[in-house]
């Protein structure tokens, strides 16, 4: 049947992520965009939250808890509406762990997966962007060769996540020049191989505080039992799926952060003899905003669905993907509009929301969900 | 648990629903745009008689609200509202203004069975289980008043055992059906004491060829031609006192005029429906006609490189679809008993821009075809239009949308 309601189990990780950043994440987020890095005990009491442990099976001493990409949704909204920073900080070593549940080989499943259930976050991530104008997941120019017995890598990778700290890196490459998704596979790099060289902390619009960094890869040579999934290789198109899904997601959270603050300073606000918000072009700019929002998390949750039946999503994550991206931009530009003058400066937080939301538009490969 | 799959029982009636829509409406599509005051009583024989297996208010079963849910692995939940939805935008994926021609309650009977007295219900509503097709309209707007519904001027006195209405009535969806030409009736709003304001509007049947009761004008539309739109004028129109909806009390506050009101809350996710059934219509064309060339839709591609057609017919699946889900979100929350003022009216909102820009869109995009009238796109243009004005322009509905959001009044917000 049709229906919108989660579930009492979502309802109860919904708010526990929605406690998080309310009380320990929304206070630091201006800070930490100020100063470039967040405060190791709000990444300490998020990790707590267990968001990456509850992927891990059992047997490799996580929750083993079962997938499903509407509650991944949820989260990843919850999550951003806190910080966006703060969400990728955290949910970034998913980025390797995910498609090792998915795709791994049973030699790299055991390699792997024990290192997130240990002791706080463990630093791993994936690379899929590069720094071109035509990027395209589609026609990447990362490659891999094949030849003596393994791999070689060149190319580049940029918004890395946690690369200034990772310690492992799943690098995704065409093993064929433009041949589509079915061509990349995914290469676990670890630092320090020869090759690889990873570069000083990234300057980016938004997402002041969040790690990023851009990899060189140059005759990068890795080992055949390096290929995720190794001789079975991965499903690429659906773990872009899933990235968009997620950042579909992320972008419903940062616009209704932006939307919530917006709404709350409009009624505040008085001009005129009465509140800002008593004047048909703002309140009206504030119920589109709102159905906007609602509008995008439907397409997403429904795609979600759909990627949790196991059904192909590629058409829905991309829509559901491009008007999240178009929508978190409208809203926070929006927001900043909403508080005028104060919108500019660096006091309030709907510059910064709109300056992380313009990157939802170019951001592939966070597949957090 | 969240979840985007149609039961087998709506998803069957979308099924037969379509087979109708393209075997019996699309047919007569454009004949019916051209010869506007026409009826095509073929097509209206037809749907009565289906009609009549489904009537307004439900078969007297167990739940009796209608609801379909006959197989075991059907929820038990009522699937009305969203079911309607369904069905709605299927008809109108046909054609709009015949789905609205379709003999039947309508809004009308949706004011009786929502406000009405069993006794009223069985008098009124029993009749469209038999006999020849019936309409039942709704009357409110007036030549002074529109959205500003609280403004209305026409006036019912009591005398006796009897109501007299006095006014003017424009813009009435079958109404020359309703009250002229058919054993049907009108919901006519008029105010029993205009100093009381909100409060003093209450609802009136009026039974078709009850004297004083004249269909002055059938409008002359940009679409949604086979749909009669009627202007009524009320002279002395007498009427028994138990035509009144509800209590004749006029309460010291409009808890009476709120509780009208809220039928659109129910009404105004199927206008959306409907709207959607046009613009999917238009979307399907497009598709098709793109598809016959060299054209392909690359779902996937990094965004700036797709084309600017491709693009254009992304942003209209996308945002079409988005306005379904608001208005199935909207129809199921009545299914569930929850109150859905706010859904209702951003789904409302969302679909009548959408379809207005899908439709006119398509047109565009067929070049120099669209704009020929051997090709239906550009009725659906013109149907699809009418969408963001009815049951709620879009102004209001976005007025209603920011009120609830900013927790205003309609004094602190007007």
């Amino acid at each position: 049947m049709i229906d919108f309601t989660p579930t009492e189990e979502q309802r109860m990780i919904r708010e526990s992520v929605a406690a998080y950043a309310r009380d320990a994440v929304r206070p630091r987020a201006r800070d930490a965009d100020e100063d470039g890095t967040i405060p190791g005990e709000v990444i300490d009491t998020g990790w707590e939250l267990g968001l990456v442990q509850s992927a891990i099976p059992e047997a490799y001493g996580g929750f083993g808890s079962q997938r499903s990409a509407i509650t991944g949704t949820l989260v990843a909204e919850e999550l951003a509406y806190g910080d966006l920073a703060v969400a990728l900080h955290l949910l970034a070593p998913r980025l390797l762990a995910q498609p090792v549940i998915d795709y791994g080989s049973a030699r790299q499943k055991e390699r792997y997966l024990p290192r997130f259930t240990h002791n706080g976050l463990y630093p791993a991530t994936a690379a899929v962007m590069e720094p071109r104008i035509d990027f395209d997941l589609a026609g990447l120019t990362t490659v891999a060769r094949k030849g003596g017995g393994g791999w070689t890598l060149s190319g580049r990778k940029c918004l890395v996540p946690l690369g200034s700290r990772a310690e492992t890196f799943l690098v995704y490459a065409a093993t064929e020049r433009s041949s589509g998704y079915s061509a990349v596979e995914g290469f676990f790099v670890d630092r320090g191989t020869p090759g690889l060289s990873i570069g000083e902390r990234e300057r980016n619009m938004g997402l002041r505080a969040l790690d990023t960094v851009e990899l060189t890869l140059d005759g990068c040579q890795v080992p055949g039992e390096n290929r995720l999934g190794e001789e079975t290789g991965c499903d690429f198109e659906r773990i872009m799926d899933a990235s968009r899904l997620a950042l579909a997601g992320l972008a419903v959270g940062v616009a209704r952060s932006a939307y919530d603050y917006a709404r709350q300073y409009a009624k505040e606000r008085r001009a005129f003899g009465r509140a800002i918000a008593q004047n048909q072009a703002i309140a009206f700019m504030l119920a589109e905003m709102a159905i906007e929002i609602d509008a995008v998390r439907l397409l997403a949750w429904e795609a979600a669905w759909k990627f949790d039946q196991g059904e192909r999503v590629l058409r829905e994550s991309y829509l559901a993907k491009r008007y999240a991206a178009d929508m978190v931009l409208k809203v926070a530009d929006n927001a900043v509009q909403v508080l005028g003058g104060h919108g500019y400066i660096r006091d309030y937080p709907v510059e910064m929301w709109l300056r992380n939301a313009r990157g939802f538009a170019s951001f592939e490969g966070l597949a957090i969900v | 648990m969240i979840e985007f799959k149609l039961s087998s029982a709506v998803a069957r009636m979308r099924q037969i629903t379509h087979a109708v829509a393209e075997g019996m409406m699309r047919p007569i599509s454009r004949e019916f745009d051209e010869r506007e005051h026409e009826k095509p009583w073929d097509f209206i024989r037809t749907m009565w008689s289906v009609s009549k297996d489904n009537p307004v208010g439900g078969k007297r079963g167990k739940s009796g609200n209608g609801a379909a849910a006959e197989e075991a692995d059907d929820p038990v939940r009522n699937e009305r509202n969203l079911g309607m939805c369904v069905t709605v935008e299927e008809l109108s994926w046909g054609d709009a203004g015949l789905y609205l021609s379709i003999p039947n309650a309508g809004l009308g009977g949706a004011a009786v069975n929502a406000a009405g007295t069993p006794e009223q219900r069985q008098r009124f509503l029993d009749r469209f289980k038999e006999g020849d097709p019936k309409w039942a309209a709704m009357a409110i707007t007036e030549p002074g008043c529109g959205s500003d519904s609280a403004a209305i001027q026409t006036t019912a006195v009591r005398d006796g055992d009897s109501w007299i209405l006095n006014g003017e009535k424009i813009f009435c969806t079958s109404g020359l059906m309703a009250a002229q030409e058919s054993k049907g009736f009108v919901v006519v709003w008029a105010t029993v004491d205009k100093s009381a304001g909100r409060a003093g509007i209450k609802a009136f049947i009026v039974e078709a060829g009850t004297p004083g009761m004249k269909v002055t004008k059938v409008e002359k539309k940009l679409g949604i031609r086979a749909s009669d739109t009627a202007s009524l004028v009320f002279t002395d129109c007498r009427i028994p006192l138990t035509n009144i909806l509800g209590s004749a009390e006029v309460p010291k506050t409009s808890e009476g005029f709120k509780g009208v009101m809220a039928t659109f809350d129910a009404t105004r996710p199927l206008v959306a429906a409907s709207a959607i059934g046009v613009a999917r219509a238009a979307l399907d064309f497009v598709k098709d006609e793109l598809c016959k060339g060299e054209f392909s839709l690359r779902y996937g591609v990094t965004p700036t490189k797709l084309s600017a057609i491709e693009r254009d017919i992304m942003d209209m699946e996308t945002q079409l679809h988005a306005a379904r889900l608001l208005t199935w979100r909207a129809a199921t929350m009545l299914d569930e008993g929850q109150h859905n003022n706010l859904e209702a009216s951003m789904a409302k909102a969302k679909a009548g821009l959408v379809v207005t820009q899908v439709t006119q869109k398509a047109v565009e995009l067929l070049g120099p075809v669209g704009y020929s009238r051997n090709c239906l796109v550009e009725k659906w243009m013109r149907d699809a239009k009418i969408n963001d004005i009815f049951e709620g322009t879009q102004q209001i509905n976005m007025l209603v949308v920011a009120r609830r959001i900013l927790g205003y009044s309609r004094q602190e917000l007007p």
